[in-house]
């Protein structure tokens, strides 16, 4: 599944024992694509000794900070970017 | 002497004034070195790399595309190709990218999960950077941490929190300081401080430099 800038995704609420990617703040959080960034190799399997191939679309996604953490002092404008490897997005309405 | 039971004893596992993270480094250097995997030189050779880079790499890139329009669009498209293009070592990432802040825009750049940070074009990270309560507070209260760095933004300002979570390095090009018309690049890249290029200061303005 290629995701493309501007599509809405949400980040998998799954757990994952091990080493991986993908701040718990994020899990279940609906954004947006900002760019695809590349292939990289996955660090969830690199970091055991693997290549970490195949290698793993990389995409910037940005969120409304209000829907992630939402603070007094921030503005319904701000948004925190991260990057997020592809199979830990799917497809949001 | 140990201060724990069990069947030998041994002296303290730290050593003297070494802390408890060093003693753990060099425990785990020594054992990468015994199994073969790394050499005492790779080591050597790391760091001096490492402590050879300088914020005044970034800062170049920033002045240049302060100056130099075509460059700062080619900066944005490909902050890799552009390092390069001036002559820099844009580090191992295959993936750079440069950030631009603007009078609407505001970005800084934080690694929530470790220090991840564009170490070839600013030198090694701060240790406010490494903090957990910045990377914990970045993302939490983006405009609390910028107000303590002293960034003043207007409500009209969209900050947004870069979380560098993967290989990919961000490079903050903060805004052009006014009054900055009759400067050389040399000039302006002096103003170019390691912070503005997170997105946790403003450039030093003309006025505020040594005469």
């Amino acid at each position: 599944m290629t995701y493309l800038a501007g599509q809405r995704v949400r980040v998998a609420a799954r757990t994952h024992e091990g080493h991986h990617r993908t701040p718990a703040y994020l899990k279940g959080r609906t954004g947006r694509v900002e760019r695809l960034h590349a292939p990289f190799t996955n660090p969830e399997t690199r970091a055991y000794g693997s290549d970490g191939l195949p290698l793993q679309p990389v995409y910037l996604v940005s969120f409304a900070h209000g829907d992630v953490l939402p603070s007094p002092a921030s503005r319904a404008a701000d948004r925190i970017y991260a990057d997020v490897f592809e199979h830990w997005l799917e497809e949001a309405e | 002497m140990n201060d724990h039971d069990h069947d030998h004893p041994h002296e303290p596992i730290t050593n003297g004034d070494e802390s408890a993270a060093a003693a753990r480094v060099r425990a785990l250097e020594q054992l990468l070195v015994e199994k073969g995997v790394i050499g005492r030189e790779d080591v050597r050779e790391r760091i001096d790399w490492l402590v050879s880079r300088s914020p005044a790499d970034g800062a170049r890139l920033v002045a240049r595309a302060w100056v130099d329009p075509e460059f700062k669009s080619r900066l944005l498209g490909d902050a890799r190709a552009a390092a390069l293009e001036l002559g820099l070592d844009p580090g191992p990432s295959p993936v750079v990218v440069a950030l631009e802040n603007t009078d609407a825009v505001h970005h800084m750049v934080v690694c929530t999960l470790c220090s991840c940070y564009p170490r070839a074009l600013l030198g090694p990270p701060p240790d406010w950077y490494k903090s957990l309560p910045y990377r914990a507070r970045a993302v939490s209260d983006p405009r609390g941490v910028l107000d303590e760095f002293g960034v003043e933004l207007g409500d009209d300002v969209e900050v947004r929190v870069v979380d560098s979570t993967a290989d990919i390095r961000y490079l903050v090009i903060p805004a052009r300081p006014a009054r900055t018309e009759a400067m050389s690049e040399d000039e302006l890249a002096a103003l170019v401080t390691r912070d503005s290029m997170v997105g946790v200061a403003q450039p030093v303005t003309p006025s505020a430099l040594p005469a």
